[in-house]
């Protein structure tokens, strides 16, 4: 039986009023997708470019959901790499001390800029593993919205951290050529429309070892991005390290650090 | 088997009793990628295998041939010569292309069409166009059902020299009041209209709408807390979309056995009567 793990999911776009309300109801639809566990990033409501106490605060906000389900699901701690110090600082409040095993970066800053450095080596000795949304848009991305060549910039500049390329750029068929000499930088598949071929494409040029199932939900739904998976002309065995065993391995350091049974 | 894999088996296995009408359906090639079934044998093995019945099938040719009676007649015929039934075409009408009327009666009169595709942003008007507003009503007269298409793929990644905009829904519930009869189907919508402007629609007269492009967890359930759930169709928007999202969906969100009947077959049978 496959174990699916989602790398994707946020406390946004859910009904309810607190943090765990939102996620009691979003495992309540995992559970009847058959997804084990969650990842989630990223508080009630979000701002591109937050300050310190915005970052604190979403991050309280995960936390605060994950005390009610520990054994359900993992949190990425958000940054902001315009306030390193701060960031910093976070980083070591959520995953050295807490119980977060990864980090969030979203558009506040372009990720090749060399703000994200301390951070990127931070998170490294920590084993955590770093998730960057990515996105190539024809309408133009947003002012610090990171593309995935600059993501494979990044990934050059610290081949040691373990790298997740968010939404695989979004235009799939560009993002994923641009992250395929980095072998530390690994795809997401979550947050586009279900188009046919994605997987496959990401599959023949990274390698299904470097391929991760996520949704993105509560803005996608688990079942037009599980369809990826499902869907896609792959073997059994690819499936079944995208949809969970990938992202168990790349977790399983941090996790054993933290004495977090997986 | 695993999990998931088995999820959309189990769904499956209902599908004798419980048959799928996908209303989003379209042969031929994506202009921008080759895609796993843009062969329609394939392609209708693939819906058979997963339970669909009924297929009703446009052409990606549609998008920018300008001879739009040869893509019809090749629909018509592909539709023939494959699955048996299976497939159902919903030929193209370009209302800006000279002679439209023609074409309109060829797909009801010589290939027996049960409706029509259109494709407003790539054949270049608005849903307040005179010639958009007489052809709803001349495929009222002919008892065509109108599937509107809103947009074809993500804006955001389009091909630089193949951008088109989302279609503007804006003028279309005036136009909807104005056409009694008019059965209209919004193609790739719900990724677009949302809220106040999808409600209007909804009540400006037979409008439906298809789940394709509807998103957000448990997305069906939040769409039928608002729209009356006689008004949703089954639409996959395969091959370009993995079928199986359409079929995920009905999983995702708990549904009571009448409206899953009513998403998976009745609502589409109910709108093509005496063509099943």
């Amino acid at each position: 039986m496959i174990e699916i793990w989602d790398l994707h999911c946020h406390l946004s776009g859910v009904t309810g009023n607190t943090p765990e309300g939102r996620l009691a109801k979003l495992l309540e639809f995992a559970d009847r997708m058959g997804i084990a566990r969650l990842c989630i990033f990223m508080g009630m409501e979000w701002s591109y470019d937050p300050s310190p106490e915005k970052i604190r605060q979403e991050n309280d906000e995960v936390l605060r959901a994950l005390r009610h389900f520990p054994d359900r699901v993992l949190g990425f701690v958000y940054l902001n790499p315009k306030h390193t110090q701060a960031s910093l600082d976070e980083l070591n409040r959520c995953v050295r001390d807490g119980p977060m095993v990864g980090v969030k970066l979203w558009v506040a800053q372009h990720c090749n800029a060399p703000e994200l450095d301390p951070l990127i080596a931070r998170a490294t000795e920590l084993k955590a593993v770093v998730f960057q949304h990515t996105w190539l848009k024809v309408t133009g991305n947003l002012p610090g919205e990171s593309t995935p060549m600059e993501l494979a910039e990044l990934a050059a500049r610290h081949p040691q951290a373990t790298i997740i390329c968010g939404h695989s750029g979004g235009d799939w068929e560009r993002g994923l050529r641009a992250i395929r000499p980095h072998k530390n930088v690994y795809a997401d598949l979550g947050g586009g429309d279900p188009t046919a071929g994605f997987t496959e494409v990401a599959v023949r040029e990274l390698g299904p070892e470097r391929v991760l199932y996520g949704s993105d939900v509560g803005g996608r739904s688990f079942a037009s991005q599980l369809a990826k998976v499902i869907g896609a002309d792959i073997s059994e065995s690819a499936k079944r390290l995208i949809l969970g065993e990938n992202l168990k391995r790349l977790l399983q350091p941090i996790c054993k650090q933290k004495g977090i049974r997986l | 088997m695993g999990l998931a894999t088995a999820s959309v088996a189990a769904m499956n296995t209902a599908r004798h009793s419980e048959k799928l009408i996908d209303v989003n359906v379209n042969l031929s090639r994506w202009p921008l990628r080759r895609v796993r079934y843009d062969d329609t044998a394939a392609l209708v093995a693939m819906l058979r295998s997963l339970g669909v019945a009924k297929a009703w099938t446009g052409s990606f040719d549609a998008l920018l041939h300008k001879d739009s009676s040869a893509v019809n007649t090749w629909l018509s015929g592909e539709c023939r010569r494959h699955g048996h039934g299976l497939l159902v075409p919903f030929g193209s009408i370009n209302p800006k292309s000279p002679d439209w009327e023609e074409d309109l009666r060829r797909c009801a009169e010589e290939h027996r069409m049960p409706g029509i595709r259109l494709h407003p942003n790539y054949h270049g008007y608005k849903l307040d166009d005179p010639d958009f507003v007489r052809l709803l009503k001349l495929a009222v007269e002919r008892g065509l059902v109108v599937q509107l298409a809103l947009l074809m793929e993500d804006e955001r990644m389009m091909h630089p020299v193949l951008r088109v905009e989302v279609v503007d829904t804006g003028p279309l519930a005036h136009v909807v009041k104005q056409t009694p009869g008019l059965r209209l189907i919004l193609l790739n919508a719900l990724g677009k209209l949302h809220a106040q402007p999808l409600l209007n629609l909804i009540a400006a007269g037979e409008v439906y709408v298809e789940i394709s492009m509807l998103e957000g967890v448990g997305g069906i359930a939040n769409l039928l807390a608002q729209v009356p759930v006689n008004r949703v169709l089954l639409g996959s928007y395969a091959p370009l979309f993995y079928f199986e999202s359409a079929l995920l969906k009905l999983k995702e969100s708990p549904l009571s056995e009448a409206h899953l009947k009513a998403l998976r077959h009745e609502n589409a049978q109910r709108l093509l009567g005496n063509h099943f």
